[in-house]
């Protein structure tokens, strides 16, 4: 009972929160934080499923999050033709060369019987660069010498970005497969370097593979679930139900022209709170499915047992568990949920930018957000993320405030406040590691602690 | 001759930065594996110890630039390293005795620890931007070259040359000194010994009447002076970017497990292994294979293994492959 109270008391004071922002700042800006923070709740549910749930330690959220991005350009960009004509066969080969090469690795270490095996093996590892850059490199070069300025890549398959989320979960998923193979028996802190290294470098394949994402040129122009403002503006439909919305705003116009202005302004702003709204909704649905199905995991027999695992791997063992298959598992679910929502921040931002995934930002910022709002907890997890970029985002304006009241009486061109305002991006850092620290050592369990389940 | 020209290409691209490389690495990897032998945590936090050590020593630099005070042909940051370190020091003593004490006392696991050292790395973070902003600061005076490339080309009359920066000098003996200095103390004074026998075995060490303040407080002294001499010297050599100071946190994780954590001797050459690795298999080695092959076979792409882009890919493979086959790192496992 003291529980729930807890949660709706802070989900509660949180809404309030961006209702203040709505009135305070505009309606657009506690929009678009209220989306991130539902993006970041996913997020958050994902590292939540790792590390609450069986105490993973996954510091590659950054990859996982990049590869969730790059499925959108991969699923929903239209395909450039002549770069498919350039290239297309050299990378469709070079992919099935991997494809081989893996498959032989995993063959070599599982059946092979030999005294030679872990010279095979280590040939076949070393192997991959060369082999891939021979069959691949001049179609890629091909390929990236196509229309360099405006294209120069592929291109996707020109399919709803939607589906890219989900096809970004199952790269995601494939790629944890992999790398749990390989990393998940470490101990915890060198699982915590192993997946930092790997994160690392899937987001320098991301930055530099050109002719896939197009590197550090960005791609721009994304699709959408949602409409388009200037769609929205030029349709008949909307503009009624603005002017049905506004009606009583709208007669107060004097005249004709002075109504056009208004309506043409009120109008504008509407659509893009609109989008804002659409994007919101669709957000939801998905945060509330995840949360309804791995509070459902939580509870069902699975669950019990990842917690067996996680308090206690020995006894776990012991009662017969593969800890290491379920870890596998957990990594898998828990990496496609986070590229679920690398794919779903990439839909919403409309563009691909390889260059701004940043370890601060896109690891550990989330790990804050699970610690802070309460490991195992996935209500938790949800209101840390909320809590986290909300204090991310106005941070800022708050640091502003704080300067500009303990420096009135100083002069405006006083290097000394010159350069504060100049570093408030950075006063954020500063609020995130305290915020950090103090809940470690106050609340060490989190905001909303892990309940005990009795079943 | 061509096989003399092909031994010089090879000293200046790899033999001579590799050196430099190595030794930023190893005096960042003993640091770490220090906390690691003695803290047993492995602190993400100290990439940007480094860098605010740095960031001391720079604003020290332009202090005494101020007041006309260098030092001859050498960087003046040398001079202001004191101030650092001093600087440094005070900074994770603070830290230790607000933050990383409770979860000592406590007994918590080491992976509380990497999340606590994670909120510091956000606070170091901030304060280093704060105070000196996120771009890039070149402190380095003093003469910039040895020998360069030229020099060295008229005075052996072979095709290629070996340049030799100042800074890569200064970094190697630096590094020498410090080190030499270092297992002095470990290995030979009571202090030094006290500290391996806590390392080795707390409770052990504790029975025998050694104070676990002091040794926590020892460390962390050794660790910001390691902490702010590496960053220096590799700001020295490169340039001061906070980002970047990050960034070599990875490779140097990975110097430290290669060599054994816990172990600073295997850090060290960790370090060296991790450096070399890296640019050994960066480097194209078109041009010396020109030299040395008969013209017929000569290569026509670059003949390099990986691009410099994914050098983090280089720290993981070898981090993966010690892991699994020597998981206490290339040196038999034993702690400091």
């Amino acid at each position: 009972m003291r529980n729930n109270l807890d949660i709706k008391l802070a989900f509660g004071v949180m809404a309030l929160l961006l209702i203040m922002v709505g009135f305070v700042q505009s309606w657009g800006v506690a929009l678009a934080i209220l989306n991130l923070c539902l993006i970041s709740a996913v997020m958050s549910m994902g590292v939540n499923i790792q590390w609450g749930y069986s105490g993973l330690i996954n510091f590659g959220v950054m990859g996982f999050l990049a590869i969730g991005g790059l499925a959108t350009i991969v699923v929903s960009v239209p395909p450039v033709n002549e770069a498919w004509a350039a290239g297309g066969f050299g990378v469709i080969l070079s992919g099935l060369i991997l494809f081989v090469l893996i498959a032989s690795i995993f063959y070599v270490h599982r059946k092979f019987q030999s005294k030679y095996k872990n010279y095979l093996l280590f040939l076949l590892v070393i192997s991959v660069i060369p082999m891939m850059k021979l069959a691949a490199g001049p179609s890629i070069s091909a390929i990236e010498s196509i229309d360099a300025a405006t294209s120069g890549f592929l291109g996707g398959f020109d399919m709803p970005i939607i589906l890219s989320w989900f096809v970004g979960a199952i790269f995601a998923a494939l790629v944890a497969f992999i790398i749990g193979k390989v990393c998940l028996d470490l101990r915890s802190d060198y699982l915590a370097i192993a997946t930092l290294l790997i994160s690392g470098i899937i987001v320098s394949y991301v930055k530099h593979e050109e002719w896939l994402t197009r590197g550090v040129k960005n791609v721009t122009g994304l699709k959408r679930p949602v409409p388009f403002e200037v769609d929205l503006q030029n349709s008949d439909w909307f503009v009624n139900f603005i002017g049905f919305l506004f009606k009583g705003r709208l007669s107060k116009a004097s005249d004709l022209d002075e109504k056009i202005i208004l309506l043409n302004e009120l109008v504008m702003t509407s659509s893009s709170i609109f989008v804002k709204l659409c994007f919101s909704v669709i957000f939801l649905i998905v945060l509330i499915t995840i949360l309804v199905f791995s509070e459902k995991a939580l509870r069902s027999p699975w669950g019990r047992m990842m917690r067996a695992i996680r308090d206690n791997e020995d006894a776990a063992k012991a009662m017969g568990k593969n800890v290491v298959k379920r870890h596998l598992h957990i990594f898998m679910i828990g990496s496609a949920i986070i590229g679920f929502s690398g794919a779903m921040l990439v839909t919403y931002d409309g563009l691909f930018t390889p260059a701004s995934y940043q370890p601060l930002r896109y690891t550990f910022i989330i790990w804050v957000m699970v610690l802070l709002g309460g490991t195992g907890n996935n209500y938790g997890a949800i209101l840390g993320a909320f809590v986290v970029w909300f204090i991310w985002i106005e941070s800022a304006p708050f640091a502003l405030f704080v300067i500009n009241a303990l420096m009135s009486e100083v002069d405006n061109t006083n290097q000394l406040k010159i350069h504060l305002i100049d570093s408030i991006p950075y006063f954020r850092y500063l609020m995130m590691g305290l915020g950090l620290l103090v809940v470690m050592r106050y609340r060490p369990k989190g905001l909303l602690p892990e309940k005990i389940i009795n079943n | 001759m061509d096989f003399l020209n092909a031994i010089i290409l090879l000293g200046n691209y790899i033999i001579v930065p590799g050196l430099t490389y190595g030794s930023q690495l190893a005096l960042g990897a003993i640091g770490v594996t220090l906390i690691y032998g003695v803290l047993r945590f492995a602190n993400f936090a100290y990439g940007d110890l480094m860098a605010f050590g740095t960031m001391i020593v720079i604003l020290s630099t332009g202090y005494l630039q101020s007041l006309g005070i260098t030092f001859g042909f050498l960087p003046t940051a040398l001079l202001a390293l004191p101030m650092g370190i001093i600087a440094t020091v005070i900074l994770s003593l603070f830290f230790d005795k607000t933050v990383f004490k409770y979860y000592r006392d406590m007994k918590s696991e080491p992976v509380i620890l990497i999340v606590v050292s994670i909120g510091v790395m956000f606070i170091l973070n901030a304060i280093v931007r704060i105070v000196i902003g996120p771009g890039d600061v070149i402190f380095m005076d003093g003469a910039r070259f040895i020998m360069k490339a030229s020099e060295f080309k008229k005075m052996t009359g072979l095709n290629e040359g070996i340049a030799l920066k100042s800074t890569q000098l200064i970094t190697v003996i630096t590094t020498i000194i410090t080190c030499s200095i270092l297992f002095y103390f470990l290995n030979k004074t009571k202090t030094g010994k006290s500290m391996r026998a806590y390392s080795d075995n707390e409770d052990l060490a504790l029975l025998s009447g050694i104070d676990p303040t002091k040794i926590v407080i020892y460390t962390w002294v050794i660790v910001s002076i390691l902490a702010t001499i590496a960053g220096t010297l590799y700001g020295l050599d490169k340039s001061f970017k906070p980002f970047a100071y990050w960034n070599n946190l990875l490779p140097i994780f990975a110097a430290t497990i290669v060599g054994g954590i816990g172990n600073p001797l295997g850090a060290f050459y960790g370090g060296f292994v991790i450096a070399f690795t890296e640019i050994g298999l960066t480097y194209a080695y078109k041009k010396f294979l020109v030299y040395l092959l008969p013209e017929q076979l000569e290569p026509s792409s670059l003949v390099q293994y990986i691009s410099t882009d994914y050098k983090f890919a280089i720290s993981f493979a070898i981090l993966i492959v010690v892991l699994i086959y020597r998981p206490n790192g290339i040196f038999k496992g034993k702690v400091i």
